[in-house]
């Protein structure tokens, strides 16, 4: 690394070598590692934001009658829950990984646009500070009712709602134009930033998966832009969209929903599988297995996971034939999903395997995330559905993709990273113990769910039937352990922030790439000159 | 800032830190949470939205005198010009798609459930049980006849005018950056102007539309599926329309000033396609609105 | 086939979890109920085929990922095989994985498309029982369109509304803690039944496990399920799609009955029918005491859901009626509210409630909890607000 000389004629009062001072560096940064350690920090908010909602809900559902939460209340933590856990923690943590790893891994300066990239992230405090004032405004005098719709927020339901609801679709919107604006500078900085040597074939996995997860963004926000649009406009401004009597259809929104939800739900994965393409040869020692296969499993994931939403739906009375269709498209997905999961197998498959905790990781979401797809593909069928559908099974699905899927991949990627980002190894012993305290108590928590389920218990409900209380029970006390633990991750984190053994250039025995070329931690401007990558 | 980025333009340009997107930030808050509020009828909204607009003129005007000044300065090479470009290009899709999730919804009003309604397909049992009465064909306000009755929109008469309208813009955007590709300022500031003109004409002739549908033809907002689709997309398109006329008229000052060079203009050609996206999204709604 | 499931299905966990629940005895259950209906014996044989698919292929994951783990530890000296995506396996399992991830997604989706069609759309030119139901925040209204009786001159299909009852009312012989209702849907064994599903506020989704259909209650639309019924019992669901504040108190109680039975249960819900016609229909002027007492009841069944029965609401989601401004003031305005409902909000258009029961129901209103109006609603008044609402 050459130290950058100064151009003098520039910018004469600006100099400084190292990051701004103060507030300043944080409030108008253009530097996307500072922006990356934003999006993370934020991201752990929410996180707990989320995860205390979360808790509240275990509690309320720990017995039979109301405990705790007056119905409404319930549902509005539910659907404040989940909003904050997909938009607020998993969403911007992913950001977070793109904004840090995306230049170094491909020997960049900075992100393509870097104000740009400081709006993006800016939005997302303003945003969620809505998203809570949707929350709390009904406790004020004359604030209107709580959301009791859930994050899907149908109409009519949604109709019924107060002014908090305005406040949520503003805070959707926000959300929306946050991603956009960050995923149009990443696939700027992608196409447009690589060193010259690194053609797309070249480039890593991760930067892959984040390609792809901002063109879905950016084809499936502005749909649920449109659809919540409209919705403002039935509320408020005397439209029909979803209301028979003027001859529009309540079940467009929900089209309209699912179109951009269920892409989500691969936006939401697609990062933390790019996670796994770093660290599983790295600790297996050995290359990556099916590198194009991998490019064109997620290509396919992308194009396919457009056209099959109404899996969401199967219960509105669609025709066979749109069920056919629906079904069918839906469990081919598990081709390129199934294609992923082999390849990281095949991966490890023979290589030196050691088990460093963003190993553990990525061998638990191996585990079960295949068991959450695999329960996706039960979904999937349309007549075992009518009994799935809206009920705890659901939930216990979704959360076994979302927290092993997607949330373990960010887990896998902090650990990973963290020497990188801080220049200080973490504490392997404490990060081994949150892993096991972790996955076990995951397990304790939504497996169960499965069987309650089946058995009957529909979701999104207060109180339920004396029958689906055992479970219940161990549910919610696996729940509130697997949220206790995530004090430990705290602790560990700031522990590494504040200290600890000295992480080298190449943190990890088996690691491979650009970024660790650079210092642990890299200097505050990375390539300033871009680097040189072998022809292959 | 000690990037050798800096050193000319053979470099990548990293801007210094900038108040300005924070300041973005606070101006959407601002009017958003303010809407919410005057929406409910509480009283300090509206000043909320008023203070958040004004926030997002000194915005814009802020930000982009940063980038121009850059610009001038020599400070962004060919490789910042092809990011700022594929960021427009890219902008534009998502646009494209947020049009898309409202011309689906227009699709799926008329091909799908006013069918139902009317008794077609899987679900025509709900015409047997609910709506014996009920006729589907478009337009149509649905078997409640929401807003009372009303004439629809007709294709040809200030439609078909506009289309012509905003065809010609099209054209005279294009001219106006052939001028620009050869040094004649005549040709761009004229082409400029003319494209500034149709658009102007195009936005009043649309607010008289609006005005004689609401006055004679009792097409409203709440006229069913039919005034809703009709208000929704004319409504989106023509406010692009405007965000588009207001964005050729700042092209059109640094014209004048001569920001541009045949090879440095990045801000005409993004506004360009801006203005050339406008026209394509109201060929679609002259055929799917107004026409079919 | 068929036998390859059945082998599958007995393998899986779901299936050895179910059978220990059996063994343990306990009323906790773990899997579908006992199907009571063809298309839910459908139903539950694709769920335990894809179930027990699913199982199987979990089992090889982790048998590959254990043994890899295992055996491709570096601790045990294991020195990774650098070229292994370079053999034959590394150049074809591109093409391979897909293949046979493709012929077990095409066995999946094969069979269930099989259920499908047999379960999927209303028997053709059969003779089934319809049955409408329908969906309100928070209660179920059952109409059986085939039996009706002759009210003014028209024909006015057999209705039951059906309300969930809270523990302290529920009596002995009903299902129990949030699943006891007033008033169980009443249908034959042996018959096939249509369903027809709508609503007449919000989203609502008719959900017996038993029975295995369910599907959404869409306001302004009918959608169609059918089932037929195999067994005798009762039969307890739940509403399935989030409708509000008490979603979680929309019980569903279905009580399938030998079909004499049922034709017994049919006369004598006719007869409740015309009774009450014709009560409503006397021109009289009812006295104060029997409006209330009426009142009281109509009002406990009907609205104390949300305006509870004290008549304090749950403010701001619904509003108290002690001392309120309608409520308290002017009749006309008490009566165009209770008449016509207020769009976009949970207080619905009670016009299909009788004269007498509205009659009935406004007095109570005016003047229990202290609000003691003394102001007297004849049915006659009803009738003439009623007049005066069409035009
Ligand atoms: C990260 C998020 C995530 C991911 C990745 C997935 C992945 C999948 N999901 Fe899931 N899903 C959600 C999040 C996610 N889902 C959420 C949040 C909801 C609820 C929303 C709400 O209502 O609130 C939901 C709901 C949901 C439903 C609706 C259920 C209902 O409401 O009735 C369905 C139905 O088809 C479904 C299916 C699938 C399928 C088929 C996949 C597939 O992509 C899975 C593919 C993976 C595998 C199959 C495993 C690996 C593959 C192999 C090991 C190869 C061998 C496999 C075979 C041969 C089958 N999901
Ligand atoms: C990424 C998304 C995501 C994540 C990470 C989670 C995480 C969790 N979820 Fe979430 N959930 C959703 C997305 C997510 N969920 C969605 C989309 C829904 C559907 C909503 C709807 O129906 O509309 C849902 C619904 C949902 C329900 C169903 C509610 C219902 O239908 O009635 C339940 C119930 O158990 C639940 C539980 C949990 C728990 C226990 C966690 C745990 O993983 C949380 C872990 C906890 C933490 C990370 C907190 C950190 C620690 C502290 C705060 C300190 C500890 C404090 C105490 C213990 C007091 N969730
Ligand atoms: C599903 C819930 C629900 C049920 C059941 C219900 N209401 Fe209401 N009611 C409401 C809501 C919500 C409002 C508030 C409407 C508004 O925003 O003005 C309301 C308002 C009213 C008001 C006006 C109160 C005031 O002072 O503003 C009256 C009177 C009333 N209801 C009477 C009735 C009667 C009579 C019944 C039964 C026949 C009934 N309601 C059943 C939800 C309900
Ligand atoms: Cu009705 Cu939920
Ligand atoms: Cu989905």
């Amino acid at each position: 690394m050459s130290t950058a000389t100064i151009d003098l004629e520039h910018h004469g009062e600006h100099e400084h070598h190292g990051p701004p001072k103060g507030l300043k560096r944080w409030l108008f940064s253009t530097n996307h590692k500072d922006i990356g350690t934003m999006y993370l920090i934020f991201a752990f908010t929410m996180l707990f934001a989320g995860g205390l909602s979360a808790m509240a809900i275990r509690v309320e559902l720990f017995l039979p009658g109301l405990q705790l939460l007056e119905p409404d209340l319930y549902n509005n933590l539910v659907t404040n829950h989940a909003l904050i856990m997909i938009f607020g923690a998993v969403m911007p943590a992913a950001a977070g990984l793109a904004n840090w790893m995306i230049p170094l891994m491909i020997g960049a300066p900075d992100m393509a646009l870097p104000r740009l990239n400081n709006l993006s992230f800016w939005i997302l405090p303003a945003a969620a500070t809505m998203l809570i004032l949707s929350f709390i405004v009904p406790f004020f005098p004359g604030g209107g009712t709580q959301i009791n719709t859930g994050w899907t927020i149908y109409p009519p339901l949604s109709v019924q709602v107060g002014m908090s609801m305005d406040f949520l679709i503003f805070a959707l919107h926000m959300l929306g134009i946050s991603s956009v604006l960050a995923s149009i500078n990443i696939i700027v900085t992608i196409f447009n930033m690589r060193v010259p040597n690194m053609t797309m074939m070249r480039m890593p996995i991760f930067v892959w998966t984040w390609l792809v997860t901002a063109f879905l963004l950016i084809l499936v926000i502005p749909v649920l832009a449109g659809g919540i649009t409209m919705l403002l406009f039935d509320r408020h401004f005397g439209t029909s969209f979803f209301n028979a009597a003027g001859g529009g259809d309540p079940v467009l929104f929900q089209h309209l929903f699912w179109f951009f939800g269920h892409p989500e739900v691969y936006i939401l994965i697609l990062p933390s599988m790019g996670v796994l393409a770093s660290v599983v040869p790295t600790f297996s020692r050995k290359p990556l297995f099916g590198y194009s296969s991998l490019v064109g499993a997620m290509i396919a994931i992308m194009i396919i996971g457009m056209v099959v939403w109404a899996h969401h739906q199967y219960t509105i009375g669609m025709s066979l034939g749109a069920v056919s269709y629906f079904m069918i498209g839906t469990i081919i997905i598990s081709i390129p999903v199934g294609l992923m999961v082999f390849n990281y197998i095949a991966t490890m498959w023979r290589g030196a395997m050691t088990f460093e905790t963003p190993m553990l990781f990525a061998i638990g979401i191996l585990l079960m995330f295949s068991f959450g797809g695999l329960t996706g593909i039960m979904l999937a069928v349309v007549p075992a559905d009518m009994q799935y559908h809206d009920s705890m099974f659901v939930v216990a699905h979704f959360h076994y993709v979302l927290m092993p899927g997607a949330v373990f991949g960010l887990f896998a990627g902090v650990f990973y990273w963290l020497p990188k980002w801080t220049g200080h190894m973490y504490d392997e012993k404490l990060a081994k113990l949150f892993f096991w305290i972790n996955v076990i108590s995951f397990n304790i928590t939504f497996f169960p769910q499965h069987f309650i389920g089946l058995a009957g218990m529909p979701r999104r409900i207060v109180d339920y039937h004396a029958m689906f209380t055992e479970f219940n029970v161990i549910s919610s006390i696996g729940g509130i352990v697997f949220g206790l633990s995530h004090l430990l991750l705290l602790y560990i984190v700031i522990k590494t922030v504040r200290g600890g053994k000295q992480a080298e250039n190449k943190a990890w025995e088996g690691a491979k790439g650009l970024e660790w070329e650079l210092p642990s931690p890299p200097p505050f401007h990375s390539w300033t000159t871009p680097p040189k990558l072998a022809a292959s | 800032m000690s990037s050798a980025a800096h050193h000319g333009p053979t470099d990548y340009y990293i801007p210094d830190s900038s108040p300005w997107p924070i300041v973005a930030m606070l101006s959407i808050f601002l009017m958003l949470s303010g809407t919410a509020l005057t929406i409910n009828a509480v009283g300090a909204g509206v000043w909320m939205v008023l203070a958040g607009f004004v926030l997002l003129m000194v915005m814009f005007y802020g930000w982009f005198s940063v980038v121009i000044k850059e610009n001038l300065a020599d400070r962004y090479n060919e490789q910042v010009d092809g990011s700022f470009r594929q960021g427009m290009f890219w902008f534009i899709a998502s646009e494209v798609f947020f049009f898309l999730s409202f011309f689906g919804a227009l699709y799926y009003i008329r091909d799908i459930a006013l069918p139902w309604l009317g008794g077609e397909g899987y679900l025509g049992v709900t015409h047997e049980i609910l709506y014996k009465q009920f006729e589907a064909m478009w337009p149509s306000a649905g078997p409640g006849q929401l807003g009372g009755e009303f004439k629809p929109m007709g294709a040809w008469g200030i439609p078909a005018l506009n289309t012509l309208i905003l065809l010609t813009s099209g054209a005279t955007v294009t001219w106006a950056h052939w001028g620009l590709k050869e040094h004649n300022q005549k040709k761009l500031v004229w082409g400029l102007a003319a494209t500034i003109a149709l658009g102007l004409i195009f936005v009043a002739m649309q607010a008289y539309e609006y005005y004689h549908a609401y006055g004679e033809l009792n097409l409203t907002l709440k006229s069913g599926v039919y005034g809703s689709t009709f208000y929704m997309l004319t409504g989106f398109h023509g406010f692009h329309v405007t965000m588009g006329t207001v964005m050729l008229m700042v092209i059109l000052v640094r014209a004048m000033k001569s920001h541009f060079s045949p090879h440095n203009h990045f801000a005409f050609e993004a506004v360009a396609w801006y203005w050339h996206f406008v026209d394509v999204v109201w060929l679609g709604l002259f055929v799917f609105v107004y026409w079919l | 086939m068929a036998a390859i499931s059945k082998r599958l299905g007995a393998l899986s966990v779901f299936s050895l979890l179910a059978g220990w629940a059996g063994t343990a005895g306990a009323e906790m259950a773990l899997n579908f109920p006992e199907p009571a209906a063809g298309v839910a014996q459908e139903i539950y044989d694709i769920h335990m085929l894809t179930s027990a698919i699913a199982t199987v292929l979990l089992v090889i994951i982790f048998a590959f990922v254990g043994y890899s783990l295992y055996y491709h530890r570096k601790s045990r000296g294991y020195r990774a095989d650098q070229r292994f995506h370079e053999t034959w396996f590394g150049q074809w399992s591109w093409i391979i994985v897909p293949i046979l991830v493709l012929g077990i997604d095409l066995t999946i989706a094969g069979s269930a498309q099989k259920t499908l069609e047999k379960v999927w759309e209303v028997p053709k030119g059969e003779d089934l029982l319809d049955v409408k139901v329908i969906g309100h925040q928070w209660w179920w209204e059952y109409e059986y369109l085939d039996h009706s009786v002759e009210i003014d001159g028209k024909p006015k299909p057999v209705r039951v509304e059906s309300r969930y009852l809270p523990e302290d009312q529920a009596g002995e012989d009903t299902a129990g803690y949030l699943r006891a209702v007033d008033n169980p849907l009443v249908l034959p064994v042996g018959k096939k039944v249509r369903f027809l599903h709508t609503s007449a506020d919000v989203l609502h989704a008719f959900w017996v496990p038993e029975l295995a259909v369910k599907k959404d209650a869409i306001p302004g639309y009918v959608t169609e399920t059918w089932v037929d019924l195999t067994r005798e019992g009762r039969f307890s669901g739940q509403c399935a799609e989030l409708c509000g504040t008490w979603h979680s108190r929309m019980p569903i109680e279905v009580e399938v009955v030998a079909e004499a039975k049922f034709k017994a249960w049919m006369e004598g819900q006719k007869q409740t029918m015309l009774a009450a016609a014709a009560e409503a229909a006397m021109d009289k002027d009812w006295t104060m005491e029997e409006l209330m007492e009426k009142g009281r009841a109509n009002y406990n069944t009907k609205c104390a859901s949300c305006h509870q029965i004290n008549g304090k609401g749950l403010p701001p989601a619904f509003p108290a009626l002690t001392g309120g401004a309608i409520v308290t003031g002017p009749i006309p305005a008490h009566l165009d509210i209770v008449l016509n409902g207020k769009a976009g909000t949970a207080m619905v258009a009670w016009n299909t409630l009788t004269d007498l029961e509205l009659a009935s129901i406004i007095t109570y209103e005016r003047n229990a909890w202290g609000n003691d109006t003394g102001d007297l609603v004849q049915p006659r008044d009803i009738k003439a607000a009623r007049t005066l609402a069409v035009k």
